[in-house]
């Protein structure tokens, strides 16, 4: 009988103890980054190392805004490109294909979801952007290139990699992702505020715009921003195809960088103290961005549509 | 036109636009996975699969390295992060229920399921390579279990909860010990549904390259020392596909079509496992 309880109590306890491991996982990981920072943070300060555009590692200088920038632009461009196309696939799968194609197409997309972003990003070196080079830059710089003042931002002749091309092949990542969980979002409409709607004779436009979206709404903004999060952590998918050149690209067709990008690329190779201390300041500054993007996203909208 | 069927056109276009986009991102995915295959099952063949690496400029070799590298690191890592995984989600589901600190614990693992995986590669870094002073396979595996402890913490304590408290109370009722609940009615009841999440969570961390990079880094030799760099068949398609020679860029395709049917193969068999638990 003793044996029963000291058993019982032993088990609790370490069950207990596991739980505790991941909480002080997660804690450490934001107390060892600060850590092993902390010499670039007391070199470069935080405002001047975010604004600072000079990334120059034989001269011991360090700063963050070509990554950062470079990870904010990808992100939004490619969360622009994603979500539209997403959406419309969410809106085909519940609304359009007929019944027989839901189910296989649904799961198609979730399988993609989870092919290794490492083949996105090896696809974009080999085909997508000898494909941007030879097929779309031309187009580009005819069109976008002759607008007056954003004209520039899409001029430039590269070998097919930099900034836009990152940002295309992430969307193209992240889009299974949206899709899935912006059709799960419209899939909890129940039928019979659908049906009701149809009843008086809404089209399926109608039901999508003045039913399914009001209801579904905070579902899909939800996993819209888990996808940013996605996109702002994603490495392999960029690493390939963004050209690690540590400065702020006058045009979207040039080579840039991003914070992982960075650190995939340099990590291995920081010589001195300072220099590894920085690209963990550049850590600690992703770490910080997705864990606001992640809590924004998880508490402000998701938590309210499970309850 | 009337207010109809200026409605109905409306429809017919908004109908039409998502038909295109959803065709249209059908028709980028395949245009990847059609890459893949055709690639991938281009360069694959025996002496890919069970050949030594291959030596600069060489058309000879296989990725025997990586693969028992890959196969080893993932091993490990699902060892320390499936019994850390369960057991915290036994907590939340048995013990600590809705309370303050289960709800507390719950939010922050899932915060964790979302950190950039190469923030986990540069926390381990500063852990275990740095103070080490060399890369190691075992860093490697503990970066992969950081990110799939909070899958499996999850899906444990999700699978659990869907346990009826009747079953608990029947059990308690007869005398037995909170443990002995757990054990023979609430894992016997909730088997399938866990086994279900770690499959999943093995896919999930399976395809990581950028927790890998600075832990397990690279190593051109077959070992099986964990204590040792370790080539991993993420790391090895980033360094291959980057390399100049055509022999090794196609190595890196054949790496990407094993790895593909390792993830995929390993998602199917979640699936097909949770649906048998559905039933």
């Amino acid at each position: 009988m003793r044996k029963d309880f000291l058993v019982d109590w032993t088990f609790g306890k370490v069950a207990l103890l596991s739980a505790l491991i991941v909480v002080f996982i997660l804690v450490s990981l934001f107390i060892v980054l600060y850590k092993e920072s902390s010499l670039a943070v007391s070199t470069f300060g935080v405002w001047k190392f975010i604004t600072s555009t000079v990334w120059n590692p034989p001269m011991e200088k360090f700063g963050g805004a070509p990554a950062i920038f470079g990870t904010i632009v990808s992100t939004v461009i490619s969360i622009t490109i994603a979500v539209p196309v997403a959406i419309g696939i969410a809106i085909f799968l519940t609304e359009i294909a007929p019944h027989f194609l839901r189910t296989p197409v649904g799961v198609a997309i979730e399988l993609l979801a989870a092919i290794p972003s490492i083949i996105y990003g090896m696809w974009g070196l080999f085909f997508f952007a000898p494909f941007m080079r030879d097929k779309v830059q031309p187009v580009i710089h005819a069109t976008l290139g002759k607008l007056p003042v954003i004209g520039q931002w899409f001029s430039g002749y590269t070998p097919g990699i930099g900034l836009l091309t990152a940002s295309i092949v992430l969307s193209i990542m992240i889009l299974p992702f949206t899709a899935a969980i912006s059709r799960d979002s419209f899939n909890m409409v129940p039928d019979i505020l659908k049906e009701s709607a149809y009843a008086l004779g809404a089209t399926k436009w109608d039901v999508m715009k003045d039913v399914v979206i009001p209801y579904a709404k905070l579902g899909v903004i939800g996993g819209i921003i888990l996808s940013l999060g996605r996109a702002l952590g994603e490495t392999m998918a960029v690493t390939f195809v963004m050209g690690n050149q540590p400065v702020i690209p006058k045009s979207l067709l040039e080579p840039a960088t991003s914070i992982t990008v960075t650190l995939a690329n340099e990590f291995t190779e920081a010589d001195t103290d300072l220099y590894l201390s920085s690209l963990f300041y550049l850590a600690l500054i992703l770490f910080v961005m997705s864990f606001i993007v992640i809590v924004i996203g998880k508490f402000l909208f998701l938590k309210k549509v499970e309850r | 036109m009337d207010a109809f069927k200026k409605r109905k056109l409306v429809n017919n276009i908004v109908l039409v636009l998502s038909t295109l986009a959803a065709l249209l991102g059908l028709l980028w995915l395949f245009w990847i996975l059609g890459t893949l295959f055709y690639k991938g099952l281009g360069s694959l063949s025996l002496e890919v699969i069970i050949g030594d690496p291959p030596s600069p400029g060489d058309n000879h070799g296989g990725l025997k390295h990586a693969i028992v590298g890959q196969t080893l690191i993932v091993l490990t890592a699902t060892v320390i992060g499936i019994p850390l995984g369960i057991l915290a989600g036994t907590y939340l589901s048995e013990y600590g229920k809705n309370g303050r600190i289960a709800n507390i614990i719950r939010d922050l693992s899932d915060i964790m399921m979302s950190i950039p995986s190469i923030v986990v590669g540069t926390f381990v870094y500063a852990l275990m390579v740095k103070p080490l002073g060399h890369f190691s396979g075992l860093a490697g595996s503990v970066s992969l279990a950081i990110m799939m402890i909070p899958i499996i913490v999850r899906t444990t304590d999700d699978m659990l909860r869907m346990v009826p408290p009747e079953l608990r109370e029947a059990a308690y009722a007869l005398g037995a010990t909170k443990y002995r609940v757990i054990k023979d009615v609430v894992y016997k009841a909730a088997i399938t549904g866990v086994i279900t999440g770690v499959i999943l969570s093995v896919a999930r961390i399976g395809g990581e390259t950028a927790p890998l990079l600075f832990t397990s880094f690279n190593n051109n030799f077959f070992t099986l020392n964990m204590f040792q760099p370790m080539a991993s068949l993420t790391v090895t398609m980033y360094d291959y596909a980057m390399s100049p020679y055509k022999y090794w860029q196609d190595l890196a395709w054949a790496a990407a079509i094993l790895l593909t049917f390792g993830v995929l193969g390993a998602n199917i068999l979640g699936r097909v496992v949770a649906h048998k638990f559905k039933k």
